[in-house]
């Protein structure tokens, strides 16, 4: 018999706020890439728009979490259920102030030709949407196997941005406008970089939350 | 310090302690948790005797202290009792002043001179954390306290016979928060100069005191370690199950 069922149902809304939060942080992160390789500022205007959602969401989980604590004295695998969830709210919320960093550019870029077409870049976020979507469906399934596995996709990331700083330098040269543009697909490439750090950190809540173990995915 | 070994105690026909080894090192503080009836409370009393008591006890096994095996025949009981002292559920001053109540241990153990009495009372009641709030009263009976002042007070009156073991059931299941929490100050210094057994209730008690903590079910010590582990990724289902509140 549970003795703490009410707790225990508190506990699962929690995880479900964070399940509905990543929800909107990947429809936040899909529209801003979506919004720089199609140049759409009304796309990514809605991005920025959106973004105060998700931070009352996080706000939302941050009061839930310390409720929870202060009143249910948490302890064992509800305590770290607990403790991930608010760590994991806040990478989400990281992740989702990134796509406003992408859909921004996407703003200053408006009504200029791209210098060249852009091929990495669409790699790269590619590869960090999925991992976002794998670091929310580990958390779904309690798979701390699917979540370690994070770390292989996060190398692929590090590699493809490696990559593109590299020809970005190549093509700086003289010409303000064209450094400009490059230096801002430069920062892109970073703040994708940064998504799919922020999923490992997701991941690495995952393993600690269902196994009380502590893995760096990030190395 | 204290090490238990294959430790078996029957209450007429029924298995209250089922082979139950650990190892308490010294200066430590130990907690016992589990729900009514799992037999923490009965394995605090084993280590001093306390179940010598009750006819019906049976005990197999082994318990020594410093080497010294207590359930060997030729133990003066009285002497382990000195050794290992025990702090109860209800604070339990003797009807008489507060000096009375813990100059009663050492004149029983033959001190007689007033002066070295007065430094015992003094010292224990400093080591209790009381002796600021009584140093004027200290002829006054020992009722005029209130609940947590008494359960200090009978902690000072263990600490007087100068133990090297304190046994503490339930310390502050009968006492207000703050009463509660001037305890479980006084505890965590107390470790500086003794080892000590708590029985609690409290998970959250056993958390903030206890260096290490056993999880106890039907009899059986289900498991042994570190606090933070117990408390923060227990290995055995039963303890996750039980300090998560989804039985017990």
């Amino acid at each position: 018999m549970d003795n703490r069922a009410n707790f225990h149902h508190s506990i699962e809304e929690l995880q479900n706020d964070i399940l509905k939060m990543g929800h909107y942080v990947e429809e936040a992160i899909n529209q801003a890439v979506e919004s720089l390789m199609t140049l759409n500022d009304t796309l990514a205007e809605q991005v920025v728009e959106n973004d105060d959602l998700i931070d009352k969401m996080t706000l939302n989980v941050e009061e839930r979490c310390l409720r929870l604590i202060a009143l249910q004295q948490p302890l064992a695998s509800d305590l770290r259920t607990i403790g991930a969830a608010l760590k994991i709210a806040t990478d989400l919320e990281r992740i989702a102030d990134h796509a406003v960093d992408i859909s921004k550019t996407t703003i200053r870029l408006s009504g200029e030709n791209l210098v060249k077409p852009l091929i990495d870049i669409p790699r790269m976020a590619e590869i960090a949407k999925e991992m976002l979507k794998e670091a929310l469906e580990s958390y779904t399934e309690r798979n701390v196997n699917r979540a370690a596995a994070l770390a292989v996709k996060d190398d692929e990331v590090d590699k493809l941005y490696s990559t593109i700083f590299q020809d970005i330098v190549q093509l700086m040269g003289s010409d303000y406008n064209r450094n400009r543009q490059l230096t801002h697909l430069l920062m892109v490439a970073q703040y994708l970089e940064r998504v799919a750090d922020h999923t490992t950190n997701i991941g690495e809540g995952v393993i600690f939350m269902v196994s009380g173990k502590r893995k760096d995915l990030n190395l | 310090m204290i090490d238990i070994q294959s430790l078996d105690l029957f209450y007429g026909e029924f298995h209250a302690l089922k082979n139950v080894s650990m190892f308490l090192p010294e200066k430590s503080i130990t907690a016992f948790i589990g729900p009514s009836g799992c037999g923490k409370s009965t394995l605090l009393r084993t280590l001093n005797r306390m179940n010598d008591m009750i006819k019906t006890v049976k005990i197999k096994g082994t318990v020594t202290i410093h080497g010294n095996n207590i359930y060997e025949p030729e133990v003066n009981v009285e002497l382990l009792r000195k050794r290992v002292g025990m702090v109860f559920q209800q604070p339990n001053p003797f009807p008489k002043s507060i000096y009375d109540n813990v100059a009663y241990g050492p004149r029983i153990h033959g001190t007689k001179k007033k002066s070295e009495l007065d430094d015992i009372v003094e010292k224990s009641l400093r080591d209790a954390a009381l002796w600021d709030e009584v140093k004027g009263d200290l002829k006054k009976s020992a009722y005029g306290l209130s609940g947590g002042q008494q359960q200090r007070l009978c902690i000072a009156r263990a600490l007087a016979v100068n133990p090297e073991v304190l046994l503490m059931d339930e310390p502050t299941s009968a006492l207000d928060p703050i009463s509660t929490l001037k305890i479980e100050e006084l505890i965590q210094q107390l470790k500086e100069k003794y080892t000590i057994v708590i029985v609690t209730h409290n998970m959250q008690q056993a958390g903030r005191v206890s260096d290490q903590t056993a999880f106890f079910l039907n009899g059986e010590m289900v498991e042994f370690s570190e606090t933070d582990t117990i408390f923060s990724n227990p290995v055995d289902q039963r303890t996750e199950d039980y300090v998560t509140g989804r039985f017990g």
